[in-house]
């Protein structure tokens, strides 16, 4: 599918599972975030060059694409940190500002925490409501109620003090989830929060994600892993630098794009509506 | 004391009242409130010193803050004045020229605080005539704490306290996850640049008890300590600078009755402590978390 083929209520955009009936679908057409023709730079190399993307609220989608393909710079794009070069980015019709920005709650990727820095896990979590509350002031019975609401969603209830190194891959992805989930974002944005991860934390973190998608929260993640984005994911963009394909995943995945994008043979089966991306192995050396 | 016979309670008192005796001198009353504040101070804003893996930015900034002093003396500047200004100019410059990327941060640190210490040797070396202050500020000078020196580091010790009291959740951020902190909003850089004029004022505080060689011990080792003892960051904010404190204070007696230097007795109690602590933590068989290494 083309990029810039897919509208709001498009009943293509529809995932098989039934679980897309929501609001992105029925938005008046003024997306969450929209990015037209940005190009941006790291120094003279080229990171992301005329993507055009729209985030409709509710949205539930994965960039995939090669290492070093652009995936972390659109997140960072979208949360304002990377300067663009040309194009521009705009938050529910607006550019990008303080009160823009604390609608977007950001997840990074589990390997640049520091793990032995001295914290428990409601502590962490307790972070996101600096985003709103900066300076003074402490932590009232409302938010203590939202935090311990939050906890328990993400199955967190009783782990408040424990070192948040004493947790499994999947309940520490859940943490910083929390943390984004305190500022009532309209939109999370994921940084491979799958990656690194065994299969049942892999799960555990798709399904928070439903949940919290299921509320009408939107969600951007990056991934690596093609399969799992088919399996779990209604919507996937595929990126190396400029958007290659956006779509279902099993209707963009396909050997064309797959090849454009990781410049490499991948081999591709479908089969009863799924699709499987499995590496065209070598030939043995002798 | 009621079970103790008369004589036995006397010597329990003459005990007491012996312990205490140093608190006659007004030197040591000077120098022990001094050492415990800046003890606590140390151990407060080290926290963030040994999480944010500045270590060695306090190390630097005592010996940078060493040229400042010489040049107060040399200019008839008040010490806290000069060496203040020249300690906050060293810092911005550290924080400016880390941040520009030409070099790493530890080799900014090296340029900047070595040429400031090297500019107060070379001054040192034209005059011959105060190698006695020159000596306090190399190795501190405790019991020479006057009563308005006492003033100074508690009203400098309760604005630094007070400034990383109103920053904390930023800094917080910053510290832990600076990359997400900047997602937020946190000014990243504006916070590292308060952060590092704020231990610059410590050091500075800390440079007349304790010296410029000796000053990043009190910054560091409390919180290693406390760092063993709690997982919880909150935690480690009341554990450490009272680490500090108690050490400023044991120190001072140990000191006093030992007739050694005060500032390395400070310094070694908090390095016997930490030897302590490592024992125990060895003998219960429990591995103390390291504090810089990725899981």
């Amino acid at each position: 599918m083309n990029p810039h083929d897919h509208r709001p209520g498009d009943p293509r955009s529809l995932h098989p599972s039934g679980i897309e009936e929501r609001l992105w679908h029925r938005a008046a057409g003024v997306a969450l975030v929209e990015l037209t023709q940005v190009s941006s730079n790291y120094g003279d190399t080229v990171a992301l060059q005329n993507v055009s993307l729209k985030i409709w609220p509710g949205q539930f989608m994965a960039i995939v694409g090669p290492n070093g393909g652009g995936k972390t710079t659109l997140l960072r794009t979208i949360l304002g940190m990377v300067p663009v070069n040309s194009g521009h980015v705009l938050m529910r019709g607006e550019s990008l500002s303080r009160s823009s920005l604390q609608r977007i709650g950001y997840v990074p990727q589990l390997e640049t925490i520091d793990w032995n820095f001295p914290i428990t896990v409601e502590e962490v979590i307790t972070m996101g409501f600096f985003v709103k509350n900066r300076w003074l002031g402490g932590i009232g019975d409302t938010e203590r109620r939202k935090l311990y609401n939050i906890m328990e969603r993400l199955n967190l209830t009783g782990l408040g003090t424990r070192h948040i190194r004493e947790l499994s891959g999947g309940q520490q992805q859940a943490v910083f989830i929390g943390r984004a989930l305190v500022g009532d974002p309209e939109l999370i944005l994921l940084d491979e929060p799958a990656s690194g991860l065994d299969i049942r934390s892999r799960d555990d973190v798709i399904h928070f994600l439903h949940e919290i998608n299921h509320q009408g929260v939107a969600v951007v993640l990056t991934a690596h892993d093609l399969n799992w984005v088919a399996a779990h994911l209604p919507w996937a963009v595929c990126l190396n630098h400029r958007l290659i394909a956006e779509g279902r995943p099993n209707e963009i995945f396909n050997a064309e794009v797959l090849k454009e994008a990781y410049s490499g043979e991948l081999v591709v089966i479908h089969q009863d509506g799924m699709v499987m991306i499995g590496e065209r192995p070598h030939a043995p050396h002798n | 004391m009621e079970h103790l016979k008369p004589i036995e309670r006397l010597e329990t008192l003459s005990n007491v009242m012996s312990f205490l005796t140093p608190f006659d001198y007004e030197f040591f009353r000077n120098g022990f409130i001094a050492a415990v504040v800046i003890g606590a101070l140390c151990g407060f804003i080290g926290v963030y010193v040994v999480l944010r893996r500045m270590s060695y930015i306090g190390h630097g900034l005592s010996h940078a803050i060493f040229g400042g002093a010489v040049l107060s003396y040399v200019w008839n500047i008040n010490f806290f004045l000069g060496g203040g200004l020249w300690a906050l100019l060293s810092g911005v410059l550290i924080h400016w020229v880390s941040h520009r990327r030409w070099v790493g941060a530890d080799a900014a640190i090296g340029v900047v605080t070595t040429s400031s210490f090297a500019l107060g040797v070379a001054l040192i070396s034209t005059r011959r005539t105060f190698t006695r202050n020159i000596e306090a500020a190399l190795f501190g000078n405790i019991l020479g704490i006057t009563q308005r020196d006492v003033w100074i580091v508690v009203i400098v010790s309760l604005l630094v306290a007070g400034a990383l009291f109103l920053i904390r959740r930023p800094l917080l951020f910053a510290t832990f996850d600076p990359e997400v902190a900047s997602a937020y909003g946190v000014s990243t850089g504006k916070i590292d640049l308060l952060f590092i004029m704020l231990l610059a004022a410590t050091v500075l505080v800390s440079t007349q008890i304790l010296g410029v060689t000796l000053v990043a011990a009190a910054i560091v080792i409390p919180p290693v300590i406390a760092r063993y003892m709690t997982q919880r960051f909150q935690t480690l904010l009341i554990v450490s600078p009272l680490l500090g404190a108690f050490c400023g204070a044991a120190g001072m007696f140990l000191s006093f009755s030992f007739d050694i230097s005060s500032a390395a007795t400070i310094v070694l109690t908090s390095a016997a402590l930490f030897i302590l602590v490592e024992i125990i933590l060895l003998a219960r068989g429990r591995k103390p978390a390291p504090i810089h290494e990725h899981g």
